[in-house]
């Protein structure tokens, strides 16, 4: 009896792997017989949705090697344009003489939006495009005013190459000014990390990184949640873009083609962007 | 044939020196060069003594020049009591076997990569500086001094260590013999004699403070203001090219990081004078 149920146990197994391994096998089948590297680098809102990618094709066909960088979206232009990576990712849309001068091929393979967040322990819960502009530019510099404690505001921004710092700028801020004492953090992740630790600091990250640690703050009374990005009614948002310098080799272009189908859009929804297919 | 052959090694020797010494020369030409675009203009004094805020197309590293200089003033002056306290008490004051201990662990201090620096930084002594300055983010200049001046100390430590080694076997006898106590024989005999390390292990210490990124990058803020006081958040220099390198190539941004590197390469140039002005003079005077 007992060994009749381990059979049953075992063929269970099987057929739930095999079951797996059949709902992926459809699109890794590109990549059989396949060899050699891909390398990627530049914005890190895209690092999650590379990474579970990157690893399902390894899983598949271990002679694949892929290679996943940071550095922002002005690194990701950068090093594309170079010849040093084959994907230079980048969290806008990349300007009309970056793309003349490194001939740069497109792929936006998802929509994200970019969250005022504030710590936990914060009570504001909801910010006017107005109030917002005002506190990065320095005018408000006090929690008070904004129905807080009686705390110093502070500011956290991005570095001069992040594609999320472009988006929030010239989205939410109105292309207005940032003031000069804010501090300066090099990645999404860091923003988190830095909100997180300090109750009375305000910032923005990528809606696909928000989690527990972080509250989004809701701006011009619209939450920035994915139903709100994907129906435009959540303003501050962009494109995720994958670029390449030219059109994509072979095995480059079969990662992207991944992206696009059902698997990789499942990735994509499930690290918190929109879908656009 | 003798004479030929110890020439032409004497040629070959200049010849590599000449090149060695030419490549910190072509550096600086480098620099000077790349950074043309934005000192072009009648705009030089402008980058050295103006704000940074690229929207209105001002590219001044006044703000990161004093950011460094804060930082590492401030970190040599936390610093330099606690060194020549630890290396007093491995050399003079201490037991010897207690003092070998010590200076093991200062040794391997030493081997602690910076980023390890940098994350205890952010998560003990941030949140520390926040509670303490009311209104602040926890990230700033006397943050960032405090942990650059762990960083630097094994420097000094082992520095000063060496140069109280070499205060002659002699002086001290002779201290002994006039009955002089640990600490006579520390304030009168070992630290006058050993004046000449202790400034250069200061100076060393200050240039690893004014070279040192991580720290200052991942907790001074880096803001781009100029500090008003040292819980304010600050950029430094070596910070600000490691957050400028990834902007656009062709950008004015990008190229204020020669100014910043032309800025860091002079204050090198300085601590090296430094330090063989007083390695010479002490020579001289003996």
């Amino acid at each position: 009896m007992k060994r009749t149920c381990t059979l049953f146990l075992l063929v269970v197994l099987c057929l739930v792997f095999s079951g797996l391994s059949l709902s992926f096998a459809e699109p890794l089948d590109a990549f059989k017989g396949e060899k050699g590297t891909v390398k990627i680098s530049g914005g890190t809102a895209h690092i999650p949705v590379m990474k579970e990618t990157a690893r399902l094709i390894m899983t598949a066909n271990p002679d694949i090697r892929i290679t996943i960088a940071g550095g922002g979206s002005g690194v990701g232009i950068k090093q594309v344009g170079e010849g040093l990576v084959d994907i230079g990712n980048t969290g806008r849309k990349p300007t009309d003489d970056e793309i003349k001068r490194y001939n740069l091929k497109l792929f936006m393979w998802a929509v994200d939006g970019v969250a005022l967040i504030v710590n936990p322990k914060n009570k504001v819960r909801s910010l006017s495009k107005a109030q917002a502009a005002d506190i990065f530019s320095g005018k408000i510099d006090n929690w008070k005013a904004l129905g807080g404690e009686d705390r110093k505001i502070n500011l956290y921004t991005r570095d001069e190459a992040s594609g999320t710092r472009e988006v929030f700028w010239e989205k939410a801020l109105g292309k207005g000014n940032i003031a000069k004492s804010a501090n300066v953090v090099v990645s999404n992740g860091a923003m988190k990390s830095a909100i997180s630790q300090d109750p009375y600091a305000i910032g923005y990250v990528s809606v696909g990184h928000i989690d527990k640690t972080v509250v989004p703050v809701a701006f011009d009374g619209v939450e920035p949640t994915i139903a709100t990005v994907k129906s435009g009614k959540y303003a501050v948002s962009r494109g995720l873009y994958s670029n390449t310098k030219g059109d994509p080799a072979p095995l480059t272009k079969k990662f992207l083609d991944l992206l696009f189908t059902g698997e990789g859009q499942k990735i994509v929804t499930a690290n918190g962007f929109i879908a656009v297919k | 044939m003798r004479a030929v052959k110890e020439t032409a090694v004497e040629r070959a020797l200049l010849l590599s020196t000449i090149v060695s010494g030419s490549i910190t020369l072509i550096i600086f030409g480098f620099m000077l060069f790349m950074a043309l675009p934005l000192l072009g203009g009648g705009k030089i004094f402008q980058i050295f003594v103006g704000s940074w805020s690229p929207g209105d197309g001002s590219y001044g590293i006044l703000p990161m020049t004093v950011g460094t200089l804060a930082i590492s003033f401030l970190s040599v002056t936390i610093s330099f009591p606690m060194s020549i306290g630890c290396s007093s008490f491995i050399g003079v004051l201490g037991p010897k076997r207690s003092g070998r201990y010590l200076k093991r662990i200062v040794q391997m201090m030493t081997g602690i990569p910076t980023v390890i620096y940098g994350f205890v930084g952010i998560f003990l002594l941030v949140p520390i500086v926040r509670g303490l300055a009311s209104g602040g983010s926890g990230m700033s200049v006397i943050t960032a001094a405090l942990m650059l001046s762990v960083l630097i100390s094994p420097t000094m430590v082992l520095f000063f260590n060496d140069s109280f080694e070499r205060v002659p076997a002699s002086y001290l006898d002779a201290a002994d013999g006039l009955g002089a106590s640990n600490v006579q024989k520390l304030v009168y005999v070992v630290l006058p004699n050993a004046k000449k390390g202790i400034i250069i292990g200061l100076i060393l210490a200050f240039g690893r403070a004014l070279g040192d990124t991580l720290v200052a990058l991942m907790i001074a803020g880096n803001s781009t203001q100029i500090p008003g006081s040292v819980f304010d958040s600050a950029r430094a220099l070596t910070a600000h090219i490691a957050l400028v390198i990834a902007a656009d190539y062709e950008s004015l941004e990008f190229k204020s990081i020669f100014a910043c590197g032309m800025v860091l390469y002079l204050f090198a140039t300085a601590i090296v004078i430094g330090v063989r002005y007083f390695a010479f003079t002490d020579r001289e005077t003996r």
